[in-house]
Formats: structure tokens, C-alpha cells, sequence
């Protein structure tokens, strides 16, 4: 794993849903990753993923019939799974922030956008109002809302899309957490809001230091946010780099199976390699490898053992087969050629 | 875009006005102007994409043409028949040659009907295929799609996103359709299901010479599948031309700052961004001239008075088209932006 100094650790995270009659469904199912101090951390991965879940593990923002079952999320050497109610009342919102992807129904209708993000200020720092009304608004001004003491009166349905986006980041970032996850941030804003928004965040990260864990389906968001990436399927990751060894030497066949199958803008291509099959139901998972049945390599090892998650090299992680000594298919095989 | 081919769809003038009633008599105080005089031509056998960010028109268009909301006024041919003119009766025969695959495959197939059902009432209510064909018929559609025959009698719950996309093809497919418009029809799906839809929709134009409408906000998406491409902006069409000249030569200051803005998937490639200032402004009350100009780094007082027109100049290859008082003079660098506004990643 990456040798910088990581704000978060999270070790063999298992967060299941346990359904009527004893029917139990792992979301996250052994997730293992670091976000390294002040870097930008991309997990990306389809839908049922467990990229959300994962984020709200961290959070502790898992409700009934949810439950984190065992692991270690380290912040800065403080174990949240073991952390009590009180302890995480302290930590959300003020050291780990969090974005959602729909901001208007992640801001409470009813109240004005000042009085929610005051909210922050009076409960961890403790400020009275008058103090709180000026930090808000050097804050809306910070996250670029235009006339932020007019803004300051309004409700959330007299926002635009992306203005509302940017409450729910000044609201985040009010008292200059350590750590902030963004889930989906951009995915319901139109591209030209979008640019605005990643742009921000990004200015944000570089002054104030944080760090950030970007959940996101888009690899062209991954590409141009992120420092570091987790490739996560059916609830595990299978694969960790830096941001360019992923694009240029992807190795799981999952994570090649996502960039052959991406129309791109910026290029040509002739015809999209699709993945075959779909996503396995969470009460049918494969006795395997998760992506076995999908895998256009997979031979009996794959389909009857799950691989490790190992290391490779100095930052770079991967749950495959292929790159074990155990491999007992074709020795040369070629997982990823870069499309022209 | 094979010009030699027949006209197919030719859509003039068009204009789809929502009104907005108001007050103790209920009167129509304003209008939303979602679609403002849009012109096109789609001809036989091509993809035309209609791209453009939220409340640009593109969907408006796209029902308006199939007269599922009436337009205001203008103009729509399809296969020489003004579809305007026709009564309900009429254009539900017409349907039969048009068909329109939606967003949200869930929502747009009934729950309570199986999918035999479901494509069963589509070759009924057009009459396309005898009762006693209509099961060889469904099983042939379903796989065609990449479903098994037996899967024809679930019901839609039990399919997965990409499958129900498919379901929804399906019934397109079923009446024997000459055209098709899909609406976001790959939006909602994982990238992996993305490519095998966007594969299949592809091959069906090559075997059955479908021409499709193609209305989409994801440019990767519409690079892959169009060979030409319109670019709306708040009810109004900015620029047109194929694939080619508006990825690789864009004239209008939007479409610039538009492909500008998507985020390329790879961390290698530095570029330039354009970074539009605020939010698309409100259809109900468009500012004059360009409806672009409050968001224009290039805007000057002509943009804020005059209402620029799609032309061709000299420096566009054949077809293509913008609407910009300046696209000559930004081309040559005569016409500088008012403002920085690039940013280099």
C-alpha cells in the first residue's frame, strides 16, 4: 500500500444487510484501502458496487437492517467501528464531512440555506449567531455563490441544481474538515455545472489540505480528480493504483472490461467491447472470483477460489488470479491492449 | 450521412410553447419557451444526435415530433405526411413507422403486464403481425435483443435495468418502425450495459436500415453513435454539422465550452477548459438576441440586441452550421474574449 502518511486506514470492512429470515446480503465484503494525507482517493465501480455503502460505513451512517460486522476504519489511529455514538456525533460533520449526490433532497426543505449551515458552527464550534451569520457567509462567498447575504435568507427551492450543489459543499467544508467523501457529487448536474463544481473542489482541497474520497461511476471524473483509485465489484475491491498506472496499465480484467466498454469523447473508436452478462444478484454471488462468470479469462481456479487482494509493486493492489504463481491458465495472456 | 438518401424526417419552424396560466381567471400570463423555431432534416438511414444540458429542448423536440405533446406551430414531415395536420386517428397509424424508446425503461413499461403482453398490445394496436404469428413473432424479438424466449412471461421487476432497456427496444422493434428516437435511452445504465445496448442498437441500423433521433447529455455517448449532431441551447438550435466538424472543428462558442468541459478518461492528457460563468437561464423568460450571451466570454452588445442565425462560412465544411455573430472573427483571432476564461488542468 502507498508508503505517504494515510488520514484513513480501513482493514477487511464487512457492512451486511440482514433481510427477513436470515437472509443475509454483504454489501461490503472485505473492503481493505488507504486514502493517503491531503490526496484525492476515486472509488469507482458500477451500481451495487458497494462504493456507497462504503462511504457510509466510514460515516457509521449505516441504519437497521444494516450493520457493520467486523474490520477496523482507522482516522488517525481512532477505530470509528468501535467508536461510540458520541464519539461519531463529534467527528461527522466536523473532521469527515460528506456530499450527497441529489442536494436537494440532502437539504432540509424548511429551513433557510444560512440556518443550515450555521448548524455546523453552533454545534462543534460553539459559536452564537451573530458570529456564525459571518462565517457563513465568508463561506458561501469561499464556495463562489454570488451575493451570499442575500443567498443566506433563501430556501433550498429557490436554488438552482448547481448552486444547491455548492450549499451542500459549503455546509460540508463549514468547519474545514480533514477528511471529506463526496458521493456522486456531479452525477444529476449538467457537464458545464459539473466542471464548475469539480473545479471547486479541487481549489478547496488545495486550500484548506484535505483530503477527499470521491465515489464516482464516471472514469472521466476518476481521471481528471483523483490521485489514487479503488476499483471495487460486488462489494470488494479488485484493484488499487495511482491514477495513471490505472489508465495506462489496467490490470484486472474488470477494470479493463470498464475502459474498453466507455464511448469516448475525445476519440474514435470503431466498436464498444462490452462486459458479457450482468452483474451477479447479491444472493447468487459466485463461489469464486466475484467477476469469474464475466471474465473472459477465468479458468476452474477463478471460477472455484477467491484471490487475494495483493500487493504488486509500491502502491498498487489486485485481486486476480492472473498475476499469482498459482495461475493455471495461458501464461502469456494479454489482459489489456490500448485501443487506438 | 449519406446525402444521396431520401429525406425521412424534416422538421420546420418548429415551436413548442407551454403556457403558464396565472391569476383569479386563469388566463396565460407567460409562456416557457422550450423549443423556440428549430429547423432540421434527418435523412434515411443516419443517427442524428440532439445534445445539449438540461432545459435546452432536446426531449421537448423529440415528443413533439412524435406529436405526444402538440406543437405551438410549425412544421414537422415525416415520409412526406405533415404530421401536424394529421388527426389522432391518423397519427397513431403513423406511429407504427415511429416508435421512441425512453429514460427509465422501469417507469415506461407497465408493471402489472408481462412482457408478452406488453409487445403482444404494441402489434395489436398497429396490426403488424396475424394473432396466430404473434408468439413465433415475440420469441424471435426476444432474442434478438439477447433475452431468452421464456423470459417473455415475467413480468418487468424481474429484469435488470439493462434487460428492461432491452424489453423496451423490443417493443419498439416489434411494429416494424422506420424510425426511432431515444430519449436518453442508455442514460441510466451501468457503462458496461451501456456498451452492449449502444452495441445493439447499432447493429439493428445496420440489418434493418433504422434511422434513429438520438437525444442524449452524454457527448462520449453521441461521439460513438451519430454521424451528425445538433446542439441546442435554451430552446434553440446553436450550431449542426456532422460528427466530424463539430468534435474536431466546433464553431460555436458553446459547443466549445461544452466539449470542453467533459471530463476525459485519461489522466495524462492536459487541456483546456472553458469555464462558463452561471446557470442556463430560466425558458420562461430567454434573454434576447443570443440566448448564449449571458454566459458568453465573447458576447459583445450586437449578442445582447440581435438574434444571430445558423450560416455556413468558409472555413465550415459543407452542412455545417452555427449561430454566432463572431464565428469568423473568433476563428481568425480577431474577436477576443472579454474575459479569461480558459483553465489548463
Amino acid at each position: 500500500m502507498s508508503k505517504e502518511n494515510s488520514i484513513l486506514k480501513i482493514n477487511n470492512l464487512q457492512t451486511s444487510f440482514f433481510l427477513e429470515g436470515d437472509n443475509e446480503v454483504k454489501a461490503v465484503d472485505g473492503v481493505t484501502f488507504d486514502v493517503p494525507k491531503g490526496k484525492t482517493l476515486g472509488i469507482v465501480g458500477e451500481s451495487g458496487s458497494g462504493k456507497s455503502i462504503t462511504a457510509m460505513s466510514i460515516l457509521k451512517l449505516i441504519g437497521h437492517p444494516g450493520k457493520i460486522k467486523g474490520g477496523e476504519i482507522l482516522f488517525n489511529d481512532q477505530n470509528l467501528v468501535e467508536s461510540s455514538e458520541k464519539e461519531m456525533r463529534k467527528i461527522r460533520g466536523n473532521r469527515i464531512s460528506m456530499i450527497f449526490q441529489e442536494p436537494m433532497t440532502s437539504l432540509n426543505p424548511v429551513y433557510t440555506v444560512g440556518q443550515q449551515i450555521s448548524e455546523s458552527y453552533s454545534i462543534h464550534q460553539g459559536l452564537s449567531k451573530k458570529e456564525s451569520k459571518k462565517k457563513v457567509i465568508e463561506m458561501l462567498k469561499l464556495v463562489g455563490i454570488p451575493s451570499p447575504e442575500k443567498r443566506i435568507n433563501q430556501y433550498p427551492f429557490e436554488l438552482s441544481g448547481g448552486m444547491r450543489q455548492r450549499v451542500m459543499i459549503a455546509m460540508a467544508l463549514a468547519c474545514r474538515p480533514e477528511l471529506l467523501i463526496a458521493d456522486e457529487p456531479t452525477t444529476a448536474l449538467d457537464v458545464t455545472i459539473q466542471a464548475q463544481i469539480l473545479e471547486l473542489i479541487r481549489e478547496l482541497q488545495d486550500e484548506l489540505g484535505m483530503s477527499v474520497i470521491f465515489i464516482t461511476h464516471d472514469l472521466g471524473v476518476v481521471a481528471e480528480t483523483c490521485d489514487y483509485v479503488a476499483v471495487m465489484y460486488c462489494g470488494k475491491v479488485v484493484e488499487y493504483a495511482d491514477v495513471k498506472t490505472l489508465f495506462k496499465n489496467p490490470r484486472h480484467p474488470y477494470t479493463v472490461g470498464l475502459l474498453n466498454s466507455l464511448p469516448r469523447s475525445d476519440m474514435d473508436q470503431e466498436e464498444l467491447i462490452p462486459i458479457k452478462g450482468t452483474v451477479p444478484s447479491p444472493d447468487d454471488m459466485p463461489e469464486g472470483c466475484r467477476f469469474a462468470p464475466r471474465c473472459p479469462f477465468a479458468t476452474d481456479l477463478c471460477r472455484e477460489k477467491l484471490p487475494n487482494l495483493d500487493d504488486i509493486g509500491d502502491a498498487e493492489q489486485i485481486r486476480c488470479w492472473i498475476y499469482t504463481d498459482e495461475w493455471d491458465g495461458d501464461p502469456e495472456v494479454k489482459v489489456y491492449e490500448p485501443q487506438k | 450521412m449519406n446525402r444521396k438518401n431520401k429525406e425521412l424526417l424534416s422538421v420546420e419552424n418548429l415551436k413548442q410553447y407551454f403556457p403558464i396560466k396565472g391569476g383569479i381567471f386563469g388566463r396565460t400570463v407567460n409562456n416557457v419557451k422550450a423549443v423556440d423555431d428549430v429547423s432540421f432534416t434527418v435523412y434515411e438511414g443516419e443517427t442524428v444526435s440532439i445534445v445539449g444540458e438540461s432545459g435546452c429542448g432536446k426531449s421537448t423536440t423529440g415528443r413533439a415530433i412524435l406529436r405526444l405533446d402538440t406543437p405551438t406551430s410549425g412544421k414537422v414531415e415525416f415520409d412526406g405526411v405533415d404530421l401536424v395536420s394529421l388527426n389522432k386517428k391518423q397519427m397513431r397509424k403513423m406511429r407504427k413507422d415511429m416508435q421512441i424508446i425512453f429514460q427509465d425503461p422501469y417507469a415506461s413499461l407497465n408493471p402489472r403486464q408481462t412482457v408478452r403482453q406488453i409487445l403482444n398490445e404494441a402489434m395489436e394496436i398497429q396490426n403488424v403481425v396475424p394473432k396466430s404469428d404473434r408468439d413465433d413473432r415475440i420469441a424471435e424479438l426476444m432474442k434478438t435483443v439477447g433475452l431468452q424466449p421464456f423470459q417473455a412471461d415475467r413480468f418487468p421487476h424481474e429484469f435488470s435495468g439493462g434487460q428492461r432497456q432491452r424489453i423496451g427496444i423490443a417493443r419498439a422493434l416489434s411494429v416494424d418502425p422506420k424510425l426511432i428516437i431515444c430519449d436518453e435511452a442508455v442514460s441510466a445504465l451501468d457503462v458496461s450495459i451501456q456498451a452492449q445496448v449502444l452495441n445493439l442498437l447499432q447493429r439493428f441500423q445496420r440489418e434493418m436500415n433504422l434511422t434513429y433521433l438520438f437525444i442524449s447529455h452524454d457527448l462520449g455517448v453521441v461521439r460513438h453513435i451519430s454521424d451528425r449532431i445538433i446542439v441546442m441551447y435554451l430552446g434553440k438550435i446553436v450550431e449542426i454539422g456532422d460528427k466530424e466538424s463539430i468534435f474536431e472543428n466546433p464553431q460555436h462558442p458553446y459547443t466549445k465550452a461544452l466539449l470542453s468541459a467533459i471530463p476525459v478518461p485519461d489522466p495524462e492528457i492536459k487541456k483546456e477548459r472553458i469555464l462558463l460563468q452561471g446557470d442556463i437561464p430560466s425558458p420562461i423568460d430567454p434573454p434576447t438576441g443570443c440566448r448564449f450571451h449571458t454566459r458568453c466570454p465573447f458576447a459583445t452588445d450586437k449578442c445582447k440586441e440581435e438574434l444571430p442565425v445558423l450560416e455556413s462560412l468558409s472555413h465550415m465544411t459543407e452542412g455545417h452550421e452555427a449561430a454566432c455573430h463572431y464565428a469568423k472573427e473568433i476563428e481568425t483571432g480577431e474577436h477576443k474574449p472579454t474575459k479569461d476564461i480558459t483553465k489548463v488542468r
